[in-house]
C-alpha cells in the first residue's frame, strides 16, 4: 500500500471527481514527484537490495490484488443474491444453489405485465416513486438555493440563527421524528398523500442543500453581485441571472442528493402512504412480507427494477455526487 | 464550470473583499434585508411546519414521566438499549477504522483500483430496503446464498444465522458496515488527497516511510476529521432504522431490536405512540452531548460538514 502511495502523484483530484467541482478541495497544486526514493538511493552495484525490493513489490501487489478480489465479492454478494432470486423460476422455494440452475426471466416479464395481484399497479407505483423523487429534487433545489442566496449574499443580520438550525436539522437522526410526524400529517390532512412524504424529504434535504451551496458560493466573488446591482439589477435578478447559472454544478449535486434521498428512504413512505393507488414501489415491495403467499422471485424482480434508477444515476452523475461530498457535505 | 473559472481568473482574492464594506452597503441595507427575508420564507416555513413542530410535538408526546417508568420496567427495552449501544459502538468504530485503512488502498492510481472504487461505492447509492432485504434472504433459511456457499466449501449445512441472538446482531452490524463503509471511505479518501505532498516528502527525509508514515503523518493530520466523522456517524447510527428492521427484523423473538425499531413497533404495531416516542427520547441523554461535542469540534477546527 505504501509503495502505491509513494509513487503516485498525490495532488491530482480524486478519481471520481474529474473536472467537476473539485476546485474547493485541495486546490493547491504541488509539482509531481520526479524522484523514486528507493531506486534513487540504492547504488547501481548492489544487486541484493534490488532483488529484495522486487520481491517485496511483488508481494505487495499480490496482497493488493487479494484485497481487491475480496472487496469485489464483498460488495457484489448481496446484489448477486438479489439477481439470483429474481432469476429463479420457482416462486416460493429457495434454490439452495450458488448459480442459477436455469436462468429464467419470467419474473421480470410478470412484473412488466403486472401479472400478479400484489403488483397489479406496479407501473403506477413506479410513477409515484418518480413523482416523489422529482418533486423533492425540484423543491429542494429551489428552496435551498433561495435560502442560501439570502444567507450568504444578502448580508442579513443574525442570519447565523438560520444556518445553525439548518446544521442541527442536518445532524438529526430522521427516524426519531417519524412518530410525531405521522400525527402531524393527520392534523394537516395530508395522510396517505405523496405530498406528506415530499414535505418530509424536502425538510430533511434542504439543510444539506444550504450547507453545500453556502460552501460552493464562496467561490463566486461578491464583485459580480455588486456590479450587477450598480447596473440596477434587483436581488432577484442577481439570483436568477448570476447566482443560479454559476452555481449549476453545485445545484446538480444537491438535486441528485435530494432525488436519491427520496428514492432510497423507506420509513416515511411506509408510514405515510397506505392506499394502493398512492403508495410507492418501496411500500409495495414490503407488502410481500405481509402476504400469505411468498413469491420471492417477483419481489426480487421488483427490487432489481427499483434499484436500476439509482444505479444509472450513480454511474451517470457520480462525479457530482462525489463532489457534493468533498465540498464539505457529509451525509449518505 | 468554465464560467466560474473565468470569474475566478479576474476575481479579487476571496479573503480581501469580505473585510471591505461596499459603498452602497448602507444605502441598500433595508431593501437587501427585505429581499433576504422574502427568500428565506420558504425554508423557514418548511422548517417550522415539518421539523420544529414535529420536534416540539414529539417532546410533548414523550413528556409524561409515567411513560419512562413503564419503559424501564420492560425487559425488552433494556435488551434494546444494550443492543443500540453495541450497534453504535462496534458498528461505527469498526466501520470508521476500516474505511480509514481502505482509503489508503484506494489512493493507488492504477486503473483496476480506480475501477474497483466505482463498484465499491455502489452500496452507497442503492436503496437500503433492497439491499438489506437481499441480505436478509441470504441469511434467513438453510437455503440462503450464504448457507449454499458454506455447503459448497465445507460440505456441511451452514448455521441458521437468525436463530442465535449473537449471530443476528453480528449480521446486523456487518450489513450496516457493508452499506455505509464505502461512503466514509470516500470522505477519508478526499481528506487524504488534500494532504500536501511536501509533508510526506519532509517525513521521508526524516526517515518515516511505510507504516510509520501512516501513524506519524497521515493519522495525526486526519485526526480531526476522523473524530468529527465518528461523532456524526454515531448520531446518525443511534437513529438507524432500516438495517435492523430488514436484516434481522428483531429476530430471534425481538432480541436484536434497536431503539428505532423498538419505538416503531411500540407505536405502530402495538398502538402506543407515546411509548414509542419515549423510547426514542431515551436516547437524548446520549444524543445531546454527542451533538454538542460535534458542534464544538466543528466550530473549533473549521471542518465543514
Amino acid at each position: 500500500m505504501s509503495m502505491a502511495l509513494a509513487s503516485g502523484h498525490k495532488h491530482t483530484p480524486p478519481p471520481l471527481e474529474g473536472g467537476g467541482l473539485g476546485g474547493g478541495v485541495g486546490a493547491a497544486s504541488t509539482p509531481p514527484r520526479n524522484l523514486d526514493p528507493l531506486r534513487g538511493s540504492s547504488p547501481q552495484g548492489e544487486r541484493e537490495p534490488r532483488r529484495r525490493y522486487r520481491k517485496q513489490r511483488l508481494l505487495r501487489k499480490g496482497a493488493a490484488i487479494g484485497l481487491g478480489v475480496f472487496l469485489l465479492i464483498w460488495t457484489l454478494l448481496p446484489v448477486y443474491n438479489m439477481l439470483l432470486m429474481a432469476l429463479d423460476d420457482d416462486a416460493d422455494e429457495f434454490t439452495g444453489s450458488i448459480f442459477p440452475p436455469d436462468p429464467d426471466f419470467s419474473s421480470f416479464a410478470s412484473v412488466w405485465n403486472e401479472d400478479y395481484w400484489l403488483m397489479a399497479h406496479f407501473w403506477h407505483q413506479f410513477g409515484n416513486s418518480i413523482y416523489l423523487g422529482v418533486a423533492t429534487m425540484v423543491l429542494t433545489v429551489l428552496i435551498g438555493s433561495l435560502a442560501s442566496f439570502a444567507l450568504s449574499r444578502l448580508r442579513l443580520r443574525r442570519s447565523w440563527v438560520v444556518t445553525d438550525f439548518a446544521l442541527l436539522t442536518y445532524v438529526l437522526p430522521t427516524a426519531f421524528l417519524a412518530i410525531p410526524f405521522v400525527h402531524i400529517m393527520h392534523k394537516y390532512g395530508l395522510s396517505d398523500s405523496l405530498w406528506s412524504v415530499i414535505a418530509a424529504m424536502v425538510a430533511f434535504a434542504t439543510p444539506y442543500a444550504i450547507l453545500i451551496l453556502h460552501q460552493y458560493g464562496k467561490l463566486i466573488p461578491m464583485e459580480l453581485d455588486e456590479s450587477a446591482k450598480v447596473d440596477g439589477a434587483s436581488p432577484f435578478q442577481v439570483y436568477l441571472r448570476i447566482y443560479l447559472p454559476l452555481m449549476a454544478p453545485a445545484l446538480v449535486a444537491v438535486g441528485v442528493y435530494a432525488l436519491l434521498l427520496a428514492w432510497n428512504e423507506y420509513l416515511y413512505q411506509y408510514l405515510l402512504l397506505s392506499s394502493t393507488r398512492n403508495m410507492t414501489v418501496a411500500v409495495a415491495i414490503n407488502q410481500f412480507f405481509d402476504s400469505d403467499e411468498a413469491p420471492w422471485n417477483y419481489m426480487m424482480a421488483i427490487a432489481t427494477i427499483y434499484s436500476l434508477p439509482p444505479i444509472v444515476i450513480y454511474f451517470g452523475l457520480r462525479r457530482f455526487m462525489v463532489a457534493g461530498l468533498t465540498m464539505g457535505g457529509v451525509k449518505g | 464550470m468554465s464560467a466560474t473559472q473565468q470569474v475566478l481568473g479576474f476575481g479579487r482574492q476571496l479573503t480581501t473583499y469580505e473585510s471591505r464594506r461596499p459603498p452602497w452597503h448602507i444605502r441598500l441595507q433595508g431593501s437587501d434585508s427585505t429581499w433576504a427575508i422574502a427568500f428565506l420564507i420558504p425554508y423557514v416555513a418548511i422548517f417550522a411546519a415539518f421539523v420544529a413542530y414535529p420536534v416540539v410535538f414529539g417532546l410533548w408526546m414523550g413528556s409524561s414521566p409515567a411513560l419512562y417508568g413503564l419503559l424501564f420496567t420492560d425487559p425488552r427495552y433494556l435488551t434494546t438499549a444494550i443492543n443500540t449501544l453495541l450497534f453504535v459502538a462496534i458498528g461505527v468504530n469498526v466501520k470508521m477504522f476500516l474505511a480509514f485503512l481502505l482509503s489508503g488502498f484506494f489512493m493507488s492510481r492504477s486503473w483496476w483500483v480506480r475501477s474497483l472504487l466505482v463498484i465499491y461505492l455502489l452500496p452507497w447509492a442503492l436503496p437500503g430496503l433492497v439491499v438489506f432485504t437481499s441480505i436478509h434472504f441470504m441469511l434467513v433459511t438453510q437455503w440462503g446464498l450464504l448457507d449454499s456457499l458454506w455447503r459448497a466449501v465445507t460440505g456441511d449445512d451452514g448455521p441458521l444465522f437468525l436463530v442465535s441472538t449473537w449471530m443476528a446482531m453480528t449480521a446486523n452490524i456487518v450489513s450496516y458496515i457493508w452499506k455505509w463503509m464505502p461512503f466514509w471511505t470516500l470522505i477519508f479518501l478526499a481528506a487524504r488527497m488534500s494532504i500536501p505532498q511536501d509533508i510526506y516528502d519532509a517525513a521521508e527525509i526524516d526517515g518515516a516511510s511505510g507504516y510509520r508514515r501512516l501513524i506519524y503523518v497521515t493519522f495525526p493530520l486526519l485526526a480531526n476529521i476522523y473524530l468529527i466523522c465518528t461523532l456524526l456517524s454515531c448520531v446518525w447510527t443511534l437513529g438507524d432504522f432500516p438495517t435492523v428492521y430488514f436484516v434481522s427484523s428483531g429476530a430471534p423473538a425481538r432480541t436484536t431490536d434497536v431503539l428505532a425499531t423498538y419505538g416503531f413497533h411500540e407505536a405502530f404495531d402495538f398502538g402506543y405512540p407515546n411509548l414509542g416516542v419515549a423510547a426514542m427520547m431515551s436516547a437524548l441523554p446520549l444524543l445531546i452531548p454527542l451533538v454538542i461535542l460535534l458542534m464544538r469540534r466543528v466550530r473549533a477546527t473549521g471542518v465543514q460538514l
